[in-house]
């Protein structure tokens, strides 16, 4: 059937171009092509993904890609996205998938929060001159130290130099190359990097275990005993941000023999992962899956439960902290996939700064917030973000979607073809290739260097010289543009109140 | 504003200044050197607010808790206050003593409050049998300031009493007649300098729980951590201030959880983790944990503390030394003060002088040799 769909991108190429042949190599989506007859280059604007790629890597700077100008007939009710999405249906007849966050514009909390500094009553503190420390611990607090026995009471617990870690992203949806780097990473900055549900490769398990999150998800790829305890802490994944209720679903193709190997499923299968675990109906068996875990890893490291966030987080974490959990983790709706439905990734689930401060306060009001920890993920953009989530009370942020960015992601939006043009998202040995190690390492050690320094920055100006200082501290905290039922639930003051 | 919000982290500002005197052999003195040395610091309130505790000023009923009230609003409106609180006290307590707290009429203050005195032994019914005795006064306490209208219990302690005002701390000092009625072997005061001009007698320093009371000068930017961990734990910061929250911390960490002094000067203003890095293993993993468990109470942010009980005063600064605390001894006598000078007023000469370092506390004792007499420098 031939496609009625407008190209989403039109490619323009400027008499620069000297027929190189480079954006023909780089792009992974087949758009380019040598024309000899006429020695000219060709570009198919229906298959281009805006991934930049050739762009970025034509040595002319020859190529411009831009969204087409061409369009349908504007209609407040009918969108492109819309009409596109009927048309694409029509022709496929099936469920629309999509990857990355939600692009949709709900209300992003964080740009309607302002910081606080100090002015004359209290001084701000300069983090250059002044110690400004951001160690934190993940894990469960007892509620009082008892001195003669100190042992007592201390469950393990993470500890973490910058309250920062890289979320959960399995090798299989990401390449092999990707994955290290995120251990590589992780590793040198102090914090941690989470395995996903893919799975740890054997052979990274003793290098970087103290520095790795293991993940159990619904489909139990790649677990057993040894691969539990692989890792610093465990991660039981209950839901995603971009696709809550929704299991996963990695195609044949992504499944390459490593990726097999490491997920103990037999290479080109599709690996899916069920909606729920089964295993787990209620709140008691997930007491239970806590406990088998606590288990088999000799009570040697903190358990995670990760949820997204939806409507009635506030007492799914209350049960949760309750089965035992020693941190919480949630998920917001803004949050990356692989792949996931677009129908679901843009109307399912709720912003996580709405979900972290409801959670935070609804564990206080229980007297049992100090025995979990929360970590905040799904829409953290920049260190602001950070602090923010900080003081509506999590203890530490999950980034995912700014990692990949960091790595080179474009936000593409099809990392669920596996045709990645910049080596991250795929399992094709020459496009992974295109992911050095070693280079990816170091922009997500310096990402995370460079918010560590901002976030140091914004704390010293509210005159706070410890992160610890910062959490749940919503003081420092203002809405601007919000409504009343939105401050109130976010727990924080207008400006200028 | 909703009400639920308007709840939630107001605060008051406020700088101040302090004063501590006290004599390690437990010789009592009137609080007329005090008052000139709050004088001497006149400039660092602007009279909205001063007040005083005084430690063993009331040796013929140190068996029994001395209660100091405040009634406020018009006479009316004092005197339902004053019975609703007694219906209340005579029914939980048995009062051995009560009556006016002395006042000079000489002295003018601004809209003074009805200020009664009790001296009580708890009377416990039901469950409460099973309560320790200073657990039961703290629950009464906080049951009078938070549900009975207009009447404020502002020092529950032994054998010691707040006394406090709107007023610059001088005017207040004179005003309860400080300097001719009571001898004490300890004394802290504070002037006042808020910066929202709404004074109210009760909202004056110090701020007193049992035999505890802090004075206190700084805004702990940590303010919104803090309350929120002692919230959770059951306490109810309802007057929204930073002193308050210091001496909730206190009680907590002290009374309710049996910690040593040191240890929380330790929580309250602990070293960075440059210096507990560098410690040998057992100090290191002493303060890790501390911070690891106890991080909601770190106060963060300037301020200097004088923290007082039953025989024993305790100054502190913030872990990075951000507002002024001195320290001198003279014989027998311990002091500590926002400002030398007002030492060096009442006491010329000095056995000794210093500024303790930031974090470090400096803990004296009754009868005892100054703990960190040797953190002084030569
Ligand atoms: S898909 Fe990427 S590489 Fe290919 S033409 Fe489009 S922007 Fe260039
Ligand atoms: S990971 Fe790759 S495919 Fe996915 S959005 Fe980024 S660039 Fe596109």
């Amino acid at each position: 059937m031939r496609s009625l769909l407008l190209p989403e991108f039109t490619i323009s190429r400027s008499d620069s171009c000297d027929r190189c042949r480079a954006c023909e190599h780089q792009c992974s989506f087949g758009v380019h092509t040598y024309d000899a007859s006429q020695d000219m280059m060709i570009s198919d604007n229906y298959r281009c993904a805006g991934c930049q790629r050739c762009a970025v890597f034509c040595p002319k700077g020859a190529i411009e890609i831009r969204p087409t100008p061409s369009f349908y007939r504007p209609n407040a009710s009918w969108s492109r996205e819309r009409i596109e999405d009927i048309k694409r249906q029509a022709e496929t007849g099936g469920v629309i998938l999509t990857g990355c966050g939600s692009d949709k514009p709900f209300r992003i909390y964080w740009d309607h929060i302002l910081l606080n500094a100090s002015q004359v009553t209290n001084p701000s503190i300069d983090p250059l001159r002044e110690p400004m420390e951001l160690r934190t611990f993940l894990g469960s607090k007892p509620e009082s130290l008892s001195l003669s026995d100190m042992e007592a009471g201390t469950d393990p617990v993470l500890t973490l130099e910058t309250p920062m870690l890289f979320s959960a992203m399995s090798y299989g949806a990401i390449s092999y190359n990707a994955f290290q780097a995120l251990a590589i990473a992780a590793s040198r900055s102090g914090t941690f990097f989470n395995t996903g549900e893919g799975g740890m490769p054997a052979e990274m398990r003793s290098q970087f275990k103290e520095h790795t999150i293991v993940q159990v998800a619904s489909g139990r790829f790649g677990i057993d005993a040894e691969y539990l305890n692989s890792g610093a802490a465990v991660e039981i994944k209950i839901g995603q941000g971009a696709k809550p209720g929704i299991g996963g679903h990695l195609p044949g193709e992504k499944v390459s023999q490593h990726v097999a190997a490491t997920r103990m499923i037999p290479e080109g299968t599709d690996a899916i992962s069920p909606a729920p675990h089964h295993d787990i109906y209620s709140i008691e068996d997930l007491e239970m899956l806590i406990s088998a875990i606590k288990e088999v890893t000799n009570y040697e490291k903190p358990v995670i439960v990760k949820v997204a966030a939806v409507h009635n987080i506030s007492a799914i974490a209350s049960g949760i902290v309750r089965a035992g959990a020693d941190i919480i983790a949630i998920d917001g709706m803004r949050g990356g996939t692989g792949a996931a439905p677009k129908a679901i990734r843009d109307n399912v689930g709720i912003p996580i700064e709405l979900a972290v401060s409801s959670v935070d306060r609804r564990l206080r009001d229980e007297g049992i917030r100090e025995r979990c920890s929360i970590i905040a993920g799904g829409g953290i953009r920049c260190s602001a973000d950070v602090v923010k989530a900080i003081a509506l009370g999590a203890d530490a942020v999950y980034i995912g979607t700014a990692a990949l960015i960091a790595m080179g992601c474009t936000l593409c939006q099809r990392c669920y073809t596996g045709r990645c043009s910049w080596g991250i998202c795929t399992q094709d040995p020459g496009l992974m290739r295109r992911l050095n190690v070693e280079e990816a390492a170091q922009r997500l050690v310096n990402l995370l260097s460079a918010w560590s320094h901002e976030i140091k920055e914004m704390l010293g100006g509210m005159g706070i010289n410890a992160i610890e200082s910062l959490r749940g501290n919503r003081d420092q905290l203002r809405g601007i543009g919000l409504h009343e039922w939105e401050l109130d639930v976010l727990g924080i003051k207008g400006a200028g109140e | 504003m909703s009400v639920r919000r308007q709840k939630l982290y107001s605060k008051e500002i406020c700088a101040c200044s302090i004063f501590g005197a006290m004599s390690r052999t437990g010789e009592r003195f009137t609080g007329e050197r005090v008052i000139r040395a709050m004088a001497n610091m006149h400039h660092r309130g602007n009279g909205l607010g001063g007040g005083f505790a005084a430690y063993g000023i009331y040796p013929e009923f140190r068996e029994y808790y001395a209660f100091h009230l405040m009634f406020t609003g018009d006479a009316r409106a004092q005197r339902e206050a004053k019975r609703a609180a007694e219906e209340f006290l005579f029914r939980n307590f048995d009062v051995v003593h009560d009556e006016e707290i002395p006042h000079s009429d000489d002295v003018y203050v601004r809209d003074p409050p009805l200020l009664w005195r009790y001296f009580l032994s708890p009377s416990k019914h039901g469950e409460d049998i099973h309560l320790p005795d200073d657990e039961y006064v703290v629950r009464k306490v906080v049951h009078v300031n938070s549900a009975i209208d207009n009447a404020y219990i502002f020092s529950s302690g032994k054998n010691m009493g707040c006394f406090k005002g709107v007023g610059y701390p001088e005017e207040i000092g004179r005003y309860f007649m400080l300097d001719r009625l009571y001898r004490g072997y300890l004394w802290t005061a504070h002037g006042r300098f808020p910066t929202n001009s709404q004074a109210w007698w009760g909202g004056a320093h110090p701020f007193g729980l049992l035999d505890t009371t802090v004075v206190h000068n700084g805004e702990i930017s940590s303010y919104g951590t803090n309350r929120w961990y002692l919230e959770m734990l059951g306490y109810k910061c309802t007057l929204h201030t930073d002193t308050e929250v210091v001496a909730y911390a206190v009680d907590l960490l002290m009374r309710r959880q049996d910690l040593p002094m040191e240890v929380v000067a330790k929580i309250l203003a602990p070293p960075t983790w440059e210096t507990i890095d560098r410690m040998d293993v057992r100090e290191r993993e002493l303060l890790t944990t501390l911070r690891r468990i106890y991080g909601p109470l770190l106060m963060n942010g300037p301020f200097a503390v004088i923290i007082a009980q039953s025989g024993r005063m305790i100054g502190l600064t913030d872990r990075i030394r951000l507002r002024p605390l001195t320290v001198a001894t003279r014989g027998e006598m311990f002091y500590i003060s926002s400002e030398e000078a007002s030492v060096r007023l009442i006491s010329p000469s000095l056995d000794s002088v210093w500024s303790p370092r930031g974090g470090e506390p400096v803990i004296c004792e009754l009868d005892g040799r100054l703990k960190h007499e040797i953190a002084a420098p030569a």
